[in-house]
């Protein structure tokens, strides 16, 4: 019994601590991009001088909302309760997908009152550039999702299934966050 | 065999991948899709190689324009066809030569194939692990490096030529492909392989960290590690956090070239024709490329920093001289180098109160470099010196490092830099610290570990030869470089010497014409060496060197999984060398404190009373008393 966890440990531990060092180099990457944006609107005195799209606050509250399914989900596998749990994992990549079409539905808003990617205003084209990098982030946690979905259909032993859970549940929670960093740090600099 | 081992770290799983290893391993999974790190590691190593000999023969290339710059050679239109029309170099040619040089040099030898070598290498080994975190990752970062030098070499192939910006590619030129030759696919190719190469290195770099946090053997805390280990840890630890923010600024530079944004363009005009790209700033380029090009020139020295280590404590027969300062110093270069890029921008417009703030930062990372330095110095004060070819490049590190840090403590000088940024000086300078020094630390690591790589001993005679003919050329190249920067000459020019004022330096350009020719000359017989000693060299013994560190105890054939039973407990501290008190002059680090009675001291025991107590009680029996008194 303990040998048995001790492998497990070896086995997922060094691979669970990859996932959080990419989610440092994730979080310096946008960290880069806003640090960018406050140095464009400091030096070139543009700001960003239009109000983002309403539909930006729903897309929040479905992220949001998709991370409780997902812990839900995440909650029920600890149970071993594997109908719940495809369930909540089923549910969460409705809603990622959801959020996704609100974001380029968020774009059409914009192009079509004229505020276009190009612009020469850089700040409006530094809003696209973080969503559309967000959206890229979203794209990998639907992977990473699926591939949650397929070891809870699977016949995969229950600790791969839990292991991937977990990955799903990070991963997920971080973009969710992310997100709201961005939508917060926007709001904060209109 | 195999039963026994499983209570020692990640034992268990590689035992799954050691048996299938070794049915059914081909040619393609033993050589060239393997996961195993040694193998890894000799990828990175000769691609790294074949780089550098690539990025050499450029700066040759160039070199010969500068000293001649009214010659014409008709040899070069048939190596190089329109880029050397009537035998002299295109000057977009020219530009395209610097860059790609610079980029190959700095990234694809200096970063992939330094840390990319010696942390595969390394790590696993010297900790005690059978192989990294993630096998595979290790392998797609391989993978991802050598793609990304295959496309940023297939840019000599297109018709307009490589890139020619400068390896820091700043907007505008970067970003209109129209505005010259070098802006164009040559561009487009080169951010192409540097997003490529940025992966491999996060990829590595990530896989690095994880694997020295989670799977050190028994007994190997961090402050056991090798010197080696730290330095590839803080150096993995920069990569991860600087060269996101380099593909932000990346990213928001191809928005620019390919969909017609404007974060860096503003106000520009082609062929009279005004851009429509409007209110951007090549500034906020240049904020978010330093942000990852200064760390870079640490990720670029600190693993040499930490073989130099190494070797010398090894070859020295005593322990480094103050290893936790060693640790901390690297710490310290590893937090200041993430507050010092703005010195590279002090003729920018900056505020000069700005510019004072990054100038103080900057002079601070002078005080952790001088600890190395003198930490260096002071392991070799009175040693029992091997002289060996590891050992002379380790001590060339060091002296590339004291001379081209001092000139750096004058570039950091706001008031200094206004005059002496883009000149010469600044080349010079960077040459010698980052360039000689980090090349001199990675050809110390290859003579050092090549037996664990190869099983072989590369022979020392050319090494020698190599070593003082390397040494002497490569000041002869930069130190008169010093002198051309004083007297104002701009760097990436393509010919200077065409300025009336300047003319007087052309004789000095063929100086240093000749001895890069002699520098590259004195290649061969490292390539020489390196090549056959693969097949023909001596063969080496288990411990060639007689080193203290966990590597040293694998067989001379590598196998998979690195230990063949057991992975080794680690009970003391990698420079156990020349103890008094003990027979032989080094004790490795799976020596434990109770076979070497005779020469422990009182702090190796960490506080453990029992032990103290069973060692007092040797120590009145074999009237061992009095002998740390004797040896003070």
């Amino acid at each position: 019994m303990v040998l048995n966890k001790d492998i497990d440990r070896h086995n997922f531990q060094p691979k669970k601590f990859i996932l959080w060092l990419f989610i440092v180099s994730s979080i310096i990457f946008f960290a880069g991009l806003t640090s960018g944006f406050i140095v464009y609107t400091g030096d070139a005195g543009k700001k960003l001088n239009v109000q983002l799209p309403h539909v930006f606050i729903y897309s929040t509250a479905v992220i949001i909302l998709s991370s409780f399914t997902l812990h839900w989900s995440y909650l029920q596998s600890k149970k071993l309760k594997f109908t719940q749990q495809k369930v909540g994992l089923w549910l969460t990549f409705v809603l990622g997908i959801l959020f996704i079409v609100l974001q380029v539905y968020g774009w059409a808003v914009w192009t079509n009152l004229g505020v276009f990617f190009i612009n020469s205003n850089a700040s409006i084209s530094f809003v696209y550039a973080f969503t559309f990098l967000h959206i890229i982030h979203i794209i990998a946690g639907l992977g990473v999702l699926i591939a949650a979905l397929v070891s809870s259909y699977g016949k995969l032993p229950n600790v791969t299934n839990s292991f991937r859970m977990e990955i799903a549940s990070i991963f997920w929670h971080f973009v969710d966050i992310l997100w709201i960093y961005l939508y917060l740090f926007l709001l904060l600099s209109q | 065999m195999s039963t026994i081992a499983i209570h020692t770290s990640a034992t268990m799983h590689h035992h799954d991948d050691h048996s299938h290893g070794h049915h059914k391993e081909t040619f393609l999974t033993k050589y060239v899709f393997s996961q195993d790190h040694k193998m890894i590691a000799k990828q990175f190593l000769i691609t790294g190689i074949i780089m550098g000999v690539i990025a050499m023969t450029l700066s040759i290339l160039f070199r010969i324009q500068l000293a001649y710059p009214d010659h014409n050679f008709p040899l070069l239109e048939v190596l190089l066809g329109k880029f050397a029309p009537d035998g002299r170099l295109d000057p977009n040619f020219y530009l395209s030569l610097v860059t790609i040089h610079g980029t190959i040099m700095v990234f694809f030898v200096l970063t992939a194939g330094l840390s990319g070598t010696f942390s595969n290498l390394l790590i696993p080994l010297q900790l005690g692990a059978r192989d990294m975190a993630s096998p595979f990752m290790n392998m797609l970062s391989y993978w991802l490096f050598f793609s990304a030098s295959v496309i940023m070499l297939s840019t000599f192939f297109i018709e307009s030529g490589p890139a020619g910006a400068g390896w820091t590619i700043y907007p505008p030129l970067s970003a209109l492909p129209k505005a010259m030759p070098g802006s164009g696919l040559g561009m487009t190719l080169w951010l192409v392989s540097m997003v490529l190469f940025v992966a491999s290195s996060l990829i590595g770099g990530i896989n690095y960290v994880s694997t020295i946090l989670n799977m050190r053997t028994k007994g190997m805390d961090l402050w056991k590690m090798p010197l080696t280990c730290w330095a590839f840890f803080l150096t993995a630890v920069l990569g991860i956090l600087s060269f996101p923010v380099l593909v932000a600024g990346i990213v928001l530079l191809v928005f620019d070239r390919s969909f017609g944004t404007s974060f860096y363009l503003s106000d520009i005009y082609i062929g009279g024709q005004a851009l429509a790209n409007e209110g951007g700033s090549p500034i906020l380029w240049e904020h978010l490329f330093w942000f990852l090009g200064h760390p870079e020139v640490y990720i670029v020295i600190m693993p040499a920093m930490g073989i130099a280590s190494e070797v010398m404590s090894v070859n020295s027969r005593k322990p480094i001289f103050g290893y936790h300062a060693m640790v901390y110093s690297l710490i310290g270069i590893t937090v200041l180098s993430f507050i010092v890029w703005g010195h590279h921008m002090f003729v920018t417009g900056m505020n000069p109160f700005l510019g004072g703030v990054f100038m103080i930062t900057t002079l601070i990372i002078a005080v952790p470099s001088a600890v190395k330095t003198f930490n260096w110095l002071a392991t070799l004060w009175r040693g029992n010196i091997r002289f060996t070819p590891a050992m002379l490049f380790a001590i060339g590190l060091v002296s590339f490092f004291i001379s081209g840090g001092l000139t750096g403590i004058w570039l950091g000088n706001a008031a200094l830099d206004i005059n002496l940024h883009d000149t010469y000086f600044v080349v010079a300078h960077f040459h010698l610290v980052m360039g000689s020094a980090a090349i001199f630390g990675m050809l110390a690591g290859i003579y050092h570990w090549y037996p664990k790589m190869f099983g072989r001993l590369m022979n020392p005679k050319l090494g020698y030869l190599h070593f003082w003919l390397t040494f002497a050329s490569a000041y002869l190249v930069f130190f008169p470089m010093h002198f051309m920067g004083l007297d104002g000459v701009p760097r990436r020019y393509y010919a200077f010497t065409e300025f009336e004022s300047m003319q007087k330096w052309l004789s000095v350009n063929v100086f240093i014409t000749w001895a890069a020719i002699l520098g590259a000359v004195a290649q061969v017989a490292f390539l020489f060496n390196f090549f056959y000693s693969i097949f023909f060299g001596e063969k080496s013994t288990q411990n060639p060197w007689e080193a203290n560190t966990l590597e040293w105890t694998t067989p001379v054939e590598r196998i998979h999984g690195n230990w063949p039973g057991e992975i080794p407990t680690v009970y003391r501290w990698a420079y156990d060398y020349s103890k008094p008190g003990h027979d032989a002059d080094f004790i490795t680090q799976n020596t434990p404190l109770s076979e070497t009675m005779s020469s422990n001291l009182p702090h190796d025991f960490a506080g453990n009373e029992e032990a103290e107590r069973i060692q007092e009680q040797w120590n009145i029996e074999h009237k061992n008393i009095d002998s740390r008194e004797e040896v003070k």
